[in-house]
């Protein structure tokens, strides 16, 4: 029988045993935090907040938040919940919207991760039997290292490929017949397109599924990831400062991403105040980490904006699940006053039937905001007269205006022209911040 | 009647033309005419060549975007008032235009080509009327 589940009897727990788990979890965490983090002792003191208050999930609001600039004041060391020694891995962001984040690991701290990411290739159909390329970043990127160990532990044949040399993916994929592709969406894309140009059909392609996270993406790509490359494909979320991808994972329902409860608690604040909000609405996801003991953070500020819902899923998984976030706080942009995500724009696109290679640049002139989109054209889509491509243009206009609520210049570009990512995609140049 | 012309999507850029022209010129293509139609933000070349199976292959294998569509190449009359000849009798057998231009060949003949939408059914009623026009061998023997 096939087989469903990494850890069956914590991942299908019922809901008042995983809550019992994590209250315990949360007792013991509060306590290891205060007594070994001065940064975030400081600040259990100031709101006169003291370890013995925490008795359990319901007390997580008396705690203080954390978020991205108590990582910047508290850079390198500052958080560590662990002495070096203690240590055996950092791993670290990009660094583009700040300073970078440095997390530490303790052995445990790994393994439980690798667990984490265990849990959603087997949510894809992945078993010992399988063949894992492994198209994420190797390095201080958690992609790469994340999804090794996780098939690692599944046993699955592991395909270190890392990013990039999409020749040499195409080659292992088909030559190794490698049956699950983890990357991020837009290499995914990409990897799709570079095989549909050699003549490949999707049949062609061994792979059966895809685990592509680390960047947002919608449900139009995902379907087109799907009919390219002949796959099923599952979200996956994470970020650095808990662990890495594998926080969150989705399962064949694919109706959101599975959080994994028994180590990571989740909360939704309304952004603005902080307060917490009720299930089902949409708000800030705030995260306390129960198990990690190098870089504990406790309710940490993600700025992924999305909801959680407790329903009963098919899967027969109990733990919460997260919808996909609407975008990150950092990936918006207000433009003319409008709040604009490029996962709208991404929406837009798909939807009138164009790539999902795109640029977003947003710039200031006269103190207005200038707001363009460069997309490319298919060869069936262009035409010899000047007034079809117009019409086309005005057309894409007119479809992100009612989405967004602004129009931007639209600039219609040959194929290919958008330089393509082996990473994470740069959708957005805004060149308003070089200037303030 | 009618021939085959290819269009191309220029990007806006410095050195774009000299880019797809060279691609012409290294295959060893004929360029018969050309225009091109431009906007603030791209252009379109189009050509009539004397080998368009080939100046297809080598701009699509440089992933330039193109289309292939079917002109009228009209033969003008050398005289004064030739050209409004023409323009009359496609008035009259009430076709719209969506766009032209002329060129010229080592005979002593102009030619005209002529975008329209159907270029089938308006090249039938030009012949009709006794139009001269011009056939894919026509361009490759020039």
């Amino acid at each position: 029988m096939e087989k469903r589940y990494f850890q069956k009897e914590i991942e299908t727990m019922p809901v008042d045993e995983l809550k019992k788990l994590q209250s315990e979890k949360l007792v013991k965490q509060v306590k290891h935090v205060y007594e070994n983090v001065e940064y975030y002792r400081n600040l259990m003191d100031e709101k006169g907040v003291k370890p013995e208050d925490i008795r359990g999930i319901e007390d997580i609001s008396k705690l203080p938040f954390l978020t991205k600039a108590d990582l910047r004041d508290a850079y390198p060391y500052g958080l560590m919940g662990k002495p070096l020694k203690d240590c055996v891995r950092i791993q670290s962001t990009s660094g583009t919207t700040g300073r970078r984040v440095v997390a530490f690991y303790t052995q445990n701290d790994i393994d439980l991760w690798e667990e984490c990411c265990a849990r959603a290739i087997v949510a894809a159909g992945g078993s010992d039997e399988d063949v894992v390329q492994v198209s994420y970043g190797y390095g201080l990127f958690t992609g790469g290292p994340g999804l090794n160990g996780g098939s690692h532990k599944v046993g699955s044949l592991t395909i270190p490929t890392s990013s990039g040399n999409t020749e040499r993916q195409m080659q292992f994929i088909t030559d190794l017949s490698a049956t699950i592709l983890c990357c991020t969406p837009s290499y995914a894309a990409y990897i799709g397109e570079s095989f549909k140009e050699k003549g490949y059909k999707p049949e062609d392609i061994p792979l059966k599924a895809g685990i592509f996270g680390a960047e947002p993406w919608t449900e139009e790509m995902r379907h087109s990831i799907e009919e390219s490359l002949g796959i099923k494909a599952y979200d996956i979320y994470g970020l650095t400062e808990l662990s890495g991808p594998g926080v969150s994972f989705e399962c064949e329902e694919q109706t959101g991403m599975h959080i994994n409860e028994d180590h990571f608690l989740a909360e939704i604040i309304n952004p603005d105040t902080g307060e917490p909000l009720p299930e089902g609405e949409i708000g800030e996801l705030v995260f306390t980490s129960l198990d990690k003991e190098a870089f504990p953070l406790l309710r940490y500020r993600t700025r992924d904006l999305c909801r959680l819902t407790r329903e009963k899923c098919s899967c027969g998984r109990t733990h919460i699940k997260m919808s996909k976030p609407l975008g990150r706080s950092d990936d918006m942009m207000i433009i003319r006053g409008v709040n604009v995500f490029p996962s709208q724009i991404e929406t837009v696109l798909l939807n009138e039937g164009y790539t999902p290679n795109y640029q977003i640049i947003v710039d200031r002139e006269n103190n207005t905001d200038t707001f363009d989109i460069n997309v490319e054209l298919a060869p069936e889509q262009f035409s010899d007269t000047v007034k079809d491509i117009t019409d086309r243009e005005k057309a894409l206009v007119g479809a992100m205006r009612s989405m967004l609520g602004i129009g931007p210049k639209v600039h219609l570009l040959p194929p290919k022209s958008i330089v393509r990512s082996e990473g994470k995609a740069v959708r957005v140049i805004d060149k308003r911040k070089l200037h303030d | 009647m009618s021939i085959k012309q290819l269009s191309v999507f220029v990007e806006n850029k410095a050195g774009k033309l000299k880019e797809i022209t060279d691609i012409i010129a290294s295959a060893d293509i004929d360029i018969r005419a050309m225009s091109i139609a431009d906007t603030k933000e791209f252009g379109i070349l189009r050509v009539i060549v004397n080998d368009i199976d080939r100046a297809k292959q080598v701009l699509e294998d440089d992933g330039l975007v193109l289309s292939v569509t079917d002109v009228l190449g009209i033969r003008l009359e050398d005289r004064p008032g030739g050209l409004a000849s023409i323009m009359g009798t496609l008035s009259e057998i009430g076709v719209n235009i969506e766009y032209m231009y002329a060129f010229l060949t080592r005979t002593e003949n102009a030619y005209l080509v002529v975008r329209v939408a159907d270029a089938e059914t308006t090249g039938q009623a030009l012949e009709a009327k006794g139009i001269m026009l011009l056939t894919d061998e026509d361009i490759r023997n020039m």
